[in-house]
């Protein structure tokens, strides 16, 4: 089963913009989108609402074609190849159930249009309805059962004939906390075990960063980074990405100065401190005379004495999420700061608002955005 | 405690619909005395004895019945099944479907055209389908007959482009009778369908394309049976009234070639024979409720079969 490098890119998307409408009314929904897509890769599409995530998967779906740019499927230009000759499958943001088959017609249409053997669709058919816990009700027709129920359909009818490619338009948005964790692992797990490969679109950050391989954060019909869940977290390269998910801080920082190595590294001094440190400096931020840094809260630590803390504040606020607590600080020079600790049991560490604190952060902690 | 609940809910549907009931009183009241009324003299007529003069005797009589299958030699008396009538049942039937067919293959790819049309311009498209409604049917009709007679506009044209030599005999042709009536129907198919296909969400032909589904059957699997029921309606409302068609048989098929409406016709003036023409009234009635039935088990059988 070793496979070429080549040959391990299961999607290609080269170029790609989709414009509608036309002058004055010109949207760009897709402006120039590039990536790559691996064979058995869960990759998750995450970004504000209308920064182009349906587009996207609508031309790999076939439903649109691109204004500009080419896209091959297992190396094969698919730009122009209608849908149903693509191996690629969808679960719609609207379900798009066929409201005159009942769940399990539904599920065996596709089966059926792929002219399988009898036993097989009933056999695969069961066995998706299995999958979504919907044996029940596989003879009610598709308009009398519950939204959640519906979304856990398109999710079945998608599935079942085993496509090459899928694609998850936020299929578990309308399921309950336990429904989606159960549905969540089960997705996971078929991934894995069916090799296809897994498209997904999400609001939810905390879904996109547990299930996915690699994530793409999306803005405004752009790709603005492209890595595995670790990298988008604690490598954010722009100040949108690193403000979309999770909670940030960001400083500006004076460049003091850059020496020039293989990578370019600084030495910064935060605004409103007298320390300087040393961090990796985008190439393309290297003659610039200020940086904006970027500081997790739970990379930050909170400590009762102002001496030799990074930074000083007041603390101004504080929220309690059960493991964690939140504390939100003003910083002398008026700028706000999250700082984000677990809550221990016998913590001697009882600050109260208005407490003059101060807060320490370790060097590897901080990152320079390129905008 | 479970029980007491499903008796309180039935309570509220019976309640609801009594209401539903009282609501729709107007509507039952008009259709039981403007159409059942009428019906019913019909069909008491249809058992009475002709007047010398037209008109009904009120003494009961079993002939026109008779006289709708049957006809009486004048010379020898033998009776024999009557053909002139069953002809000309037959022909209504042949015409009528012949008509539903060519206004169902014209009307359903406008229907779809304009159903696909922005919402803005639909409107625009609709307004033109109605058009033909503002001109009355006479009109209408000496109108096809100017296109289509002899020396009419097509055959000028045809021959003046030098395609034909002799002028293509259409009047008083079946023909003729279908071409007339598929252009007063029409309009009849074309609305119920797009009104069908106007709430046809489109997303559905992508999931089907999604799917596997060629056009053909995203067209046979998802769309037909989706709008089926603006079908049926379409297919009826020109398949009925075609089958009782007058005038346009009469202008365009030129007196020799009948149709029932044009019998019944015949029987109270003409003829004089009024509970004739009841009947065969009520024998058109049957037709077009045996037709409906048969077309109710076709569409049936197909929609079982398609869920196989
Ligand atoms: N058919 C269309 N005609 C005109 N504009 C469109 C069309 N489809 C999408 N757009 C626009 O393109 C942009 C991207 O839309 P898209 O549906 O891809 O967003 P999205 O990222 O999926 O958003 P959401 O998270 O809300 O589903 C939006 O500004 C939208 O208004
Ligand atoms: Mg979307």
């Amino acid at each position: 089963m070793s496979k070429t490098k080549k040959d391990a890119i299961a999607i290609h998307v080269n170029g790609v913009g989709k414009y509608f409408g036309s002058e004055p009314n010109l949207v760009k929904a897709l402006d120039n989108v590039s990536i790559d897509i691996r064979r058995n890769e869960f990759f998750t599409l995450l970004g504000p609402s209308g920064c182009g995530k349906t587009t996207l998967l609508r031309l790999i779906a076939g439903f649109e074609s691109p204004t500009f740019g080419q896209m091959l499927l297992d190396n094969q230009d698919i730009t122009n190849l209608p849908p149903y000759h693509r191996s690629v499958n969808t679960v719609f943001q609207s379900y798009a159930l066929f409201p005159h088959l009942t769940v399990a017609e539904n599920i065996s249409f596709g089966l059926e249009m792929l002219k399988k053997p009898k036993h097989e669709i009933s056999a695969t058919v069961d066995e998706m309805l299995a999958l979504v816990h919907m044996e029940e009700l596989k003879h009610r027709r598709t308009d009398q059962i519950s939204g959640g129920q519906q979304q856990r359909v398109a999710l079945a009818r998608a599935l079942a004939p085993k496509p090459d490619v899928l694609l998850l338009d936020e299929p578990l948005s309308a399921l309950d906390y336990k429904l989606r964790r159960g549905m969540q692992i089960e997705l996971k797990r078929l991934q894995l075990e069916t090799g296809i490969t897994f498209i997904f679109v999400t609001h939810d950050q905390e879904e996109a960063l547990t299930m996915s391989d690699r994530i793409a954060v999306m803005s405004n019909g752009h790709i603005l980074q492209v890595g595995t869940p670790n990298e988008i977290y604690y490598n954010p390269q722009e100040r949108f990405v690193a403000d979309f998910i999770g909670e940030s801080n960001f400083i500006e920082a004076e460049v003091v100065s850059v020496t020039k190595g293989r990578s370019a590294t600084a030495s910064l001094r935060l605004a409103g401190t007298r320390k300087t440190f040393k961090a990796n400096m985008p190439a393309s931020k290297s003659k610039d005379k200020t940086a904006t840094v970027f500081i997790r809260p739970e990379h930050a630590k909170l400590q009762k004495s102002t001496r030799g803390a990074t930074l000083t504040g007041t603390l101004t606020n504080m929220l309690f999420f059960g493991t964690d607590t939140n504390y939100h600080l003003e910083l002398d020079n008026g700028d706000a700061f999250v700082v984000r600790s677990q809550n221990e049991i016998g913590h001697a560490f009882h600050p109260a608002i208005g407490d003059k604190l101060g807060v320490v952060i370790d060097e590897q902690a901080i990152q320079v955005l390129k905008d | 405690m479970a029980r007491k609940l499903s008796e309180m809910e039935a309570e509220r549907i019976k309640r609801k619909n009594r209401a539903n009931w009282l609501l729709s009183m107007p509507a039952i009241l008009l259709l039981l005395f403007a159409a059942s009324g009428p019906l019913l003299i019909v069909i008491v007529y249809s058992f009475l004895t002709p007047g010398n003069y037209g008109g009904i005797l009120w003494e009961f009589s079993g002939e026109a019945w008779f006289k709708v299958l049957f006809a009486q030699d004048i010379f020898d008396d033998t009776i024999s099944l009557s053909d002139a009538h069953l002809s000309i049942f037959w022909r209504s039937v042949q015409l009528s479907f012949l008509t539903t067919l060519i206004c169902l293959i014209l009307g359903f790819p406008t229907a779809y055209f304009i159903a696909t049309r922005p919402p803005k311009t639909r409107n625009i498209w609709l307004f033109l389908i109605t058009i033909p409604f503002w001109t009355n049917l006479l009109i209408r009709t000496f109108a096809i007959l100017e296109l289509i007679r002899n020396k009419g506009v097509i055959n000028n044209s045809l021959i003046s482009l030098g395609i034909i030599n002799e002028p293509i005999n259409m009047l008083y042709t079946d023909m003729a009778i279908v071409i007339g009536m598929t252009y007063v129907y029409l309009p009849l198919m074309v609305l119920p369908i797009y009104a069908a296909m106007e709430r046809f969400d489109f997303r559905y032909v992508e999931a089907g394309f999604d799917l596997y589904a060629s056009r053909f059957k995203v067209m046979r699997r998802i769309i037909l049976p989706i709008i089926k029921p603006g079908v049926i309606a379409g297919s009826i409302l020109v398949f009925v009234p075609s089958l009782g068609a007058y005038v346009t048989p009469r202008i365009l098929g030129g007196g020799k070639n009948l149709m029932i409406g044009n019998l019944i016709e015949l029987q109270f003036g003409q003829g004089k024979n009024w509970p004739l023409g009841a009947a065969l009234a009520v024998t058109m009635l049957l037709i077009v409720l045996l037709a409906l039935i048969f077309y109710m088990r076709i569409s049936q059988r197909s929609e079982q079969k398609d869920a196989q």
